[in-house]
């Protein structure tokens, strides 16, 4: 019903796949499964970029402690995704400042952008992934 | 590129973040609880009708579902259905949901 | 044109996956082709076979199973979501399938536009 887009050399269409991240961790189960969608995504080699923005910059916040709620602490995985050549992290500056929050408070290297570029990011995608 | 805003702006930020990253000469579809945002004259009317620069469109049946079918659209909205909607979707590169 | 779609609510709570559906006729109406429906986070309670509306009101489990057999239409279920809440292979309503994420990345791919319905 769909056509192989795959032979032995690698991928025939490579794609340019974002997954925006909006809402904050825990409250909500979109964080933790928006994760294992994009370790999914990077073994299909495909383009695959991650914007933070909204509440969603509280998913790379450090020194996330969730013993008290009794739930998994998945932030470690956002450091794994290099290894996954998932390289491109984005996180809107201007979410960040409205929430009193700076690049340092984050665990993970990221690129801050500005509202006006992540316009062009979205832009430019194949496929948008929102949760 | 199409948005698709389908949560009231009077309950959470889809609009607001969608307003602030959508790029210009792309189109915005307000649909479920997002057509009241379409609204002419209410408290966010001034944010839509600030980006000129993209094109604007409510989802005829959730207008009517909610009783909206007859009221007056902020400037420029165009009403479509759903087969508007695949149009729409057609149209553009690509589509982004702004949940 | 074909279309995949993502749904990420379950039934009734949200509009989401009315939409969806909606979205899917329209399109199949107009000639176009809708190869896939990935069902994820909340979404995946579309495929609970034990759903019992109001005799008045839509079955949208059933709505997604006869469009799907019409339509050749192949509805995914992702297996972590789905047995995070309980949805497992042996009570999955008609035309449903439980599979991996990999089946909603190749959606993106194959098709040439991917849709999402959510909250």
């Amino acid at each position: 019903m769909m056509d192989d887009w795959e032979d032995e050399d690698g991928p025939e269409v490579v794609k340019k796949f974002l997954y925006l991240n909006r809402k904050a961790p825990y409250g909500t189960i979109y964080a933790l499964e928006s994760l294992e969608k994009v370790l999914v995504a990077a073994a299909f080699e495909q383009d695959v970029s991650m914007v933070f923005c909204d509440d969603g910059v509280f998913q790379i916040v450090k020194g996330q402690s969730t013993d008290g709620i009794g739930m998994k602490n998945f932030s470690p995985t956002f450091r794994a995704l290099e290894g996954y050549d998932v390289e491109k992290l984005y996180v809107e500056k201007e979410s960040l400042e409205a929430r009193g929050l700076s690049e340092d408070d984050l665990l993970v290297d990221v690129e801050v952008v500005t509202s006006a570029e992540i316009q062009d990011l979205i832009d430019d995608q194949d496929v948008v992934m929102s949760s | 590129m199409l948005h698709t805003v389908n949560n009231s702006p009077f309950e959470k930020n889809g609009l607001d973040s969608c307003l602030r990253m959508a790029k210009a000469g792309g189109a915005v579809l307000l649909f479920e609880d997002g057509v009241v945002g379409a609204l002419a004259g209410t408290a966010v009317a001034d944010k839509i009708a600030a980006r000129s620069d993209l094109n604007f469109y409510a989802l005829g049946e959730d207008l009517a579902a909610r009783g909206l079918g007859d009221k007056a659209l902020v400037d420029g909205i165009k009403v479509v259905d759903y087969a508007g909607f695949v149009d729409l979707v057609a149209e553009h590169e690509a589509s982004t949901a702004w949940l | 044109m074909k279309f995949g779609i993502l749904v990420n609510e379950g039934p009734f709570n949200h509009q989401a996956s009315d939409s969806a559906l909606r979205f899917a006729m329209a399109a199949l109406e107009k000639g176009h082709e809708v190869p896939r429906v990935f069902f994820y986070n909340d979404g995946v309670y579309n495929a609970n076979k034990e759903s019992e509306p109001q005799s008045d009101d839509r079955n949208i489990v059933k709505l997604w199973s006869d469009l799907a057999k019409e339509n050749g239409i192949d509805l995914v279920v992702c297996i972590a979501a789905a047995l995070r809440r309980g949805i497992k292979d042996d009570a999955l309503p008609d035309g449903f399938r439980i599979s991996g994420l990999g089946q909603l990345v190749e959606s993106g791919i194959a098709n040439d536009r991917l849709v999402v319905f959510g909250d």
